[in-house]
């Protein structure tokens, strides 16, 4: 290894150059060796960890719900990961600033960063990371995982706190109040998506158990719901239910056009023992930002009041045509000619050409509108301002309008 | 220059032999005015911030609490920002959030590109050849000044932050990002443990950094080649549609140290950081072994 090593063969020299040169490049098989042995360990490493699916006895769909119902996990933490995908436009802040509405949507005076409501709504689109902790019915903890970031909403016997540690806010509501509820009115978990699904189990639907699988690193079985009518955009809903605890570890619901899940949920780690008592001990850091939920309230601007007033307007026409997976539910919004279109001029005016422009034309008995599809749910206004709106096809809703007329 | 003191300890290869080669090596690297006028760039960073919260948040309000677009906009700037005016621990955290992804690593790819190229163009480099330490065992040493560097470097952000936060907040129990309450020493101890974090996160780019340098007799070419390389993956990692690849990407994980203020850590990410942090040191420092042991050496 002189620095000068091509230097000592005189006679033959080509041949020399042509060993130094395959000596030399030879040793570039190392890194692409690396780089090799790197790849073949990321494929094939998850390949040889599946064992496969587990041996399990037997048990009948029947067996299984009452397994889910008779479940009484009372203590538990773990990871879930949750990947909505609704095919909505991916419309970035403007999106969070709709949904959440009023009293969160960047006004100081109002609202506060670490308001449940407002924040449990970002699980709609995307994937994220949770982490949940739970001791007994009085003591909750749910925590959503962002760079650098965390929003935890802690439930610790009458207390209620939302803690959102980017703008160093925090939310407290004692149990009574509505924060507890509208923790509830977002469903993260497995188990809370599957508590909604088993609701609509009826005679519209079918019922199996489709095998075993593995959910972090816990045998399941898999349970599978499926629409028995055509019509629903519902293709079919798996949920591994874990088969010691009767626990639902991982929620897929399917569309029935295909494609990926609409939404999976599912325990990426989970673990039955007694979280740590500090681990629902919160105390509002020093210099934090407090908002109590009484304020909130008191203070909620009047255009949320407003809309929120509008809204309910609407919805006392509510109706529901048809029944289980094909159920349409309608109101009038009394508003006739449909969108406003572009030329009614205005801020509401451009919104709705902004919107009618993701929509389809339809016609049929009922008159024309305009149909806003989803991957999973569809809605349809109608030029006279009606809107019919459910889980399933464009040709459903058209039919549940013709039959409304 | 460091070939002076190596020829003085010719003694031939030994394991003695090597730890003088790497002594007088750290000794070249950290007394060049290059190298302590890096260290000082990096100094003034939480410095800056220090004071730049302090002066914002004088009049006792919380920083970024109250800023512009409040609510959910309260998270602009670098993370943990808006926590340093209530523990100045922070400052440690926010310091590095906001030196790792262009300051250090620029830093690194300085001193790593000069690492070799530096010498050749210096024309120093035989001469350190000439010394039977080999070239494996040479390029070894450079790696792990470089190594060094990094850790220095890291540190050098760290401490200062540490005594800027002493100095101009409060300090004490720290609250985590996950709302639990942990004491002052833990806090330290988990600052201690994202600081070496932070080092280990620019070990691919030092072996970048050291390969690139063999490629080429130029020290500045090789300096601007590292950090041009940086910049490029920096903003390759921005582009939505470029998902499926940036899980590679060595910066991809970087800011997965702050998942060590979470209560328990989670450590999925900051695993796959680590772990990709030792693949890009093996691909790249043994491509730059591969290069280095068959290049002809001119300078």
């Amino acid at each position: 290894m002189a620095p000068y090593e091509a230097d000592d063969n005189t006679t033959g020299k080509q041949d020399g150059d042509l060993r130094v040169r395959r000596r030399r490049a030879a040793r570039y098989v190392v890194p692409v060796a690396v780089m090799g042995v790197a790849a073949a360990t990321i494929g094939l490493v998850p390949a040889l960890a599946d064992s496969g699916d587990p041996d399990l006895p037997e048990i009948t769909a029947q067996q299984l719900i009452e397994k889910i119902a008779r479940s009484d996990v009372q203590q538990l933490s773990g990871t879930v990961k949750i990947s909505t995908d609704l095919g909505l436009p991916d419309l970035g802040g403007l999106e969070s600033g709709l949904l959440s509405g009023g009293p969160a949507s960047g006004d100081d005076e109002a609202g506060s960063s670490a308001d449940p409501s407002a924040k449990l709504t970002e699980l709609v689109t995307g994937t994220h990371t949770l982490r949940v902790a739970a001791d007994g019915p009085d003591r909750q903890k749910l925590s959503l995982l962002e760079d650098a970031a965390e929003y935890s909403l802690i439930h610790d016997g009458k207390d209620v706190w939302g803690y959102d540690s980017r703008s160093n806010e925090v939310y407290h509501a004692t149990a009574s109040e509505s924060a507890d509820q509208s923790a509830k009115e977002v469903p993260a978990t497995p188990k809370d998506l599957t508590d909604q699904a088993l609701k609509a189990v009826d005679d519209t639907t079918s019922v199996t158990v489709d095998g075993t699988a593995q959910v972090a690193g816990r045998d399941a079985y898999r349970l599978v719901i499926k629409p028995k009518q055509s019509g629903s955009t519902v293709g079919a809903i798996s949920v591994a239910v874990d088969a010691k605890t009767g626990m639902p570890l991982k929620f897929t619901l399917t569309p029935a056009s295909g494609g990926a899940a609409v939404v999976d949920a599912g325990f990426t780690q989970v673990s039955f023992a007694k979280p740590a008592a500090s681990t629902f001990d919160f105390t509002p850091p020093e210099g934090a930002k407090v908002t109590e939920a009484d304020e909130t309230a008191a203070k909620a601007p009047e255009h949320g009041q407003k809309s929120q007033e509008d809204l309910a307007k609407g919805l006392e026409g509510l109706k529901v045509i048809g029944e289980g997976w094909n159920a349409v539910a309608t109101f009038d919004t009394g508003a006739r000619g449909g969108l406003p279109t572009a030329s009614a001029g205005g801020e509401l005016g451009d919104l709705g050409g902004f919107l009618g422009s993701f929509g389809d034309q339809v016609k049929g008995d009922f008159g024309s509108g305009t149909v806003f599809k989803t991957r999973l749910v569809n809605a349809l206004i109608t030029e006279d301002g009606k809107v019919y709106a459910g889980a399933v096809t464009k040709d459903a809703l058209v039919k549940a309008a013709d039959a409304a007329k | 220059m460091s070939q002076a003191e190596g020829l003085k300890e010719l003694r031939g290869p030994s394991p003695l032999w090597s730890f003088g080669l790497l002594r007088s090596e750290l000794l070249t690297t950290f007394r060049r005015w290059r190298t302590l006028a890096l260290l000082g760039v990096l100094a003034a960073v939480p410095v800056l911030v220090g004071i730049a919260v302090r002066i914002e948040t004088s009049d006792g309000s919380s920083f970024g609490g109250g800023g512009p677009g409040g609510g959910g906009g309260g998270g602009e700037g670098p993370a943990f920002i808006a926590q340093i005016s209530n523990n100045g621990l922070f400052l440690v955290f926010t310091a590095l959030a906001a030196t790792l992804p262009f300051f250090l690593p620029m830093a690194i790819g300085v001193v790593a590109g000069d690492a070799i190229a530096g010498e050749a163009s210096a024309g120093t480099l035989r001469y350190l050849l000439v010394a039977p330490a080999g070239r494996t065992r040479l390029l070894l040493t450079k790696y792990a000044t470089v190594i060094a560097f990094c850790l220095a470097a890291t540190l050098v952000v760290a401490v200062t932050a540490l005594a800027v936060g002493a100095l101009l907040f409060p300090v004490g129990d720290l609250t985590t990002i996950s709302g639990t309450r942990i004491t002052y020493a833990e806090g330290l101890g988990r600052a201690l443990l994202i600081a070496l974090v932070v080092a280990a996160s620019l070990v691919g780019v030092a072996a970048l950094g050291l390969f690139v340098s063999t490629l080429t007799g130029s020290g500045i070419a090789a300096m601007a080649t590292t950090v041009g390389l940086l910049i490029t993956v920096q903003i390759l990692d921005q582009i939505p549609q470029l998902d499926a690849l940036q899980p590679y990407f060595f910066s991809h994980y970087w800011l997965s140290f702050a998942d060590l203020m979470r209560e328990p850590v989670y450590w999925d990410d900051l695993v796959k950081n680590l772990g990709l942090q030792a693949l890009y040191a093996a691909v790249f420092g043994s491509a730059a072994w591969a290069r280095f042991t068959a290049k002809d050496i001119t300078a």
